[in-house]
């Protein structure tokens, strides 16, 4: 293998690992932005890689599938807010409970539809959709153009979202409820429906991620399967800056750890195989340290807001 | 002021009653959702639940299995309300478990010709060294660069595992090194059994005793003082001279050590040795224990005592009715949500019965002028 096919194999590959922290990063940033602190990525995920594999299987159509996770994430979205919004309860105490909501209704359904046998049910899932033309570039080609759809719609959602917040009267509404719910409900801006909405879109995006971990990385779900993904796309957050392409260079370079440890352990390097393993960890831990000062967040991230 | 004294108790009981019918409440609420659950998958509820209460009571030897589930939980859950108490969210008790172990274990391999009375000492306080050290990152990341403790300390639980299962496959493997775990612990760093013939063990007895210890730091130290102060209001506790940095170092080391204990005590008198994955999500079984138990002592209690049967009589009813397992964590964060959403229901009610209450007098007050 060349050089230049080995740059663009590894560049794919980081992309794919980054899919499904970049949807789960814009899911959050719309939450966020909206002055919701959601901690319940992981389970709201979680959810999403069963509801996709179980939709999947019995729809016969890995786009169903995809849509039911979107609808699993919308209503855990709405759950959230009717508990931090209406009823004005701690963000971080219900977002720890969806995910432990998150691993034991997952576990616990799959272990009652697919009972617990160890060969995995085959279902439908994404396959590789490359964009004639440009595929044939050498490395972006390889690495940007023969990618599944979802890799196509997450970075899409980046120019998508970033016009949203910051060029249309409704993303700038959401960003000064974030900021100061009181003036934004003065200047009659709907704050409680604006906090709803962001929770449920937000959520179904992040479910979005969940799906394509178990129909687009891989084609079963497993417990845990996870794996702190959904925490690695807070910190992707703050990391970015809060902005849609500041996530996007996060979760690359988040992944991009993780491309490295594959290739170190392909290689066959001495350094044992758990240190390896704890690159992507190690890397966000480092990159939250360096740049959790300078991100400057939404003034009223995580505070309830009363009306009157 | 004996009158006032008497008002403030009448209150304060008040206050505490609402409280227990709210989590009571709560609690049923969360265990007929999940009996819904069961029913939906055509199993029945009844007989399940009945099986989960006969695995966690049944017998002295189920309700010893209770008390084993129900040691690392008192510790896990000491250890979130202990941070929370300081406005600070721990959710790498996971990890910190794990290190605790980690220490625990070679304290309890490698320390030889040591009389139990010593040796046991020994392992709880490098349990409680090697979770407050791993924790204290945590707490350090955060005072200095003011990296969020919700995100570093979830990091620290996976790096934290993995770190674990290379310490036990290579450098403390058991020789000849054939089976991934350590050697057993040396007969004197282990707890014995607290009812003979079960494997109910003296960690329980040390799990209570820091209950205690938990207790008089928050409520009658002046340090813990200072951390419950900084813990309702940061700012406050800034300006009236409390080194709010310096308690949070303070205290991510302490809540780090309980979590730490909840691993010590699992591998002294449980497991016996340390291999990987030996926890089956004790550290996140802290955050309803402590919000269950409204992050005070005997509510903790209670709450490992909820969470412990839950545990024990969960394996029972994952044989006898077929429900699986993991049916325990969806509990879990029903009793969560449950228990969160009636204490605000009741702030909301009891906001609102203020508000009609000073219009009642106003409206009295404009009466009274008129007439």
């Amino acid at each position: 293998m060349d050089l230049v096919q080995m740059i663009g194999s590894y560049l794919a590959s980081d992309i794919r690992m980054a899919t499904p922290i970049l949807l789960a990063g814009l899911g959050l940033l719309l939450i966020n932005r909206a002055g919701l602190l959601n901690i319940g990525a992981e389970g709201t995920m979680l959810i999403a890689t069963l509801v996709a594999v179980v939709g999947s299987f019995y729809l016969g159509n890995v786009w169903l599938g995809l849509l039911c996770a979107i609808v699993s994430g919308a209503l855990i979205g709405a759950l959230f807010a009717l508990l931090t919004v209406t009823l004005r309860a701690n963000q971080t105490v219900v977002g720890a409970a969806i995910n432990v909501l998150g691993s034991g209704l997952s576990a616990t359904l799959y272990r009652i539809i697919f009972g617990v046998a160890t060969n995995n049910a085959a279902i439908d899932t994404f396959d590789v959709l490359a964009i004639p033309i440009l595929k044939d570039i050498p490395i972006i080609g390889e690495a940007f153009f023969q990618q599944k759809p979802i890799v196509y719609i997450a970075f899409l959602l980046v120019p998508i979202i970033s016009y949203y917040l910051f060029r249309t009267q409704s993303g700038l509404n959401l960003r000064s409820v974030g900021e100061n719910p009181k003036v934004s409900d003065t200047l009659g801006i709907n704050v409680a429906r604006t906090q709803y909405l962001a929770a449920i879109v937000g959520s179904a995006i992040i479910a979005m991620g969940g799906a394509f971990l178990s129909t687009g990385l891989l084609n079963s779900f497993s417990e845990e399967m996870v794996s702190g993904r959904g925490y690695i796309a807070l910190a992707a957050v703050i990391f970015g800056r809060y902005k849609p392409t500041g996530i996007m260079a996060a979760a690359m370079i988040f992944m991009g750890g993780n491309v490295l440890a594959n290739i170190l352990m392909v290689t066959g390097s001495n350094i044992p195989y758990n240190f390896l393993t704890m690159i992507p960890y190690v890397l966000t831990v480092i990159a939250l340290a360096i740049f959790a000062r300078s991100a400057v967040a939404p003034a009223a991230l995580g505070k309830p807001y009363k009306r009157g | 002021m004996k009158k006032i004294d008497s008002v403030k108790t009448k209150a304060m009981l008040e206050r505490l009653f609402q409280q227990l019918i709210v989590s009571g409440s709560a609690i049923v609420i969360a265990l007929v959702l999940g009996m819904i659950l069961i029913a939906l998958m055509d199993i029945n509820p009844l007989k399940a639940f009945a099986a989960l209460l006969e695995g966690a009571f049944g017998s002295t030897n189920d309700f010893a299995e209770t008390l084993v589930k129900m040691t690392p939980l008192l510790f896990t859950g000491m250890s979130y309300a202990l941070a929370n108490r300081c406005g600070l969210t721990n959710l790498g008790m996971e990890g910190q478990m794990y290190m605790g172990a980690l220490f625990a274990a070679a304290a309890g391999i490698y320390l030889e010709n040591l009389p139990a009375v010593l040796h046991i000492p020994l392992c709880i306080a490098a349990g409680f060294i090697g979770g407050g050290l791993w924790c204290l990152l945590a707490g350090w990341l955060k005072v200095r660069f003011g990296a969020s403790e919700i995100i570093t300390t979830v990091m620290l639980n996976t790096i934290a595992i993995n770190f674990i299962e290379f310490m036990v496959n290579g450098p403390m493997i058991e020789p000849p090194g054939i089976n991934c775990q350590t050697s057993p612990l040396l007969a004197t760093a282990t707890f014995g059994p607290i009812i003979p013939g079960t494997r109910a063990h003296w960690g329980f007895v040390v799990s209570l005793l820091f209950v205690f210890l938990f207790w008089a730091f928050l409520w009658r130290s002046k340090k813990g003082y200072e951390v419950r102060v900084s813990g309702l209001n940061s700012q406050a506790a800034l300006y009236s001279g409390i080194n709010t940095d310096r308690n949070i170092l303070l205290v991510t080391f302490l809540a780090g050590g309980l979590a730490g204990l909840a691993g010590a005590s699992e591998i002294m008198g449980v497991q016996g040795r340390l291999f990987p994955l030996f926890s089956p999500g004790y550290g996140f079984d802290g955050i309803a224990v402590a919000l269950i138990g409204m992050n005070s002592p005997l509510g903790i209690v209670f709450g490992a005592l909820l969470f412990g049967a839950f545990r024990a009589g969960g394996t029972r009813m994952q044989m006898r009715a077929k429900v699986p397992n993991s049916i325990v964590a969806v509990m879990q964060a029903l009793v969560i949500i449950a228990v969160v959403a009636s204490q605000m229901l009741l702030e909301i009610w009891n906001e609102h019965r203020l508000k009609k209450a000073a219009m009642e007098q106003r409206s009295v007050a404009v009466e009274g002028k008129e007439g």
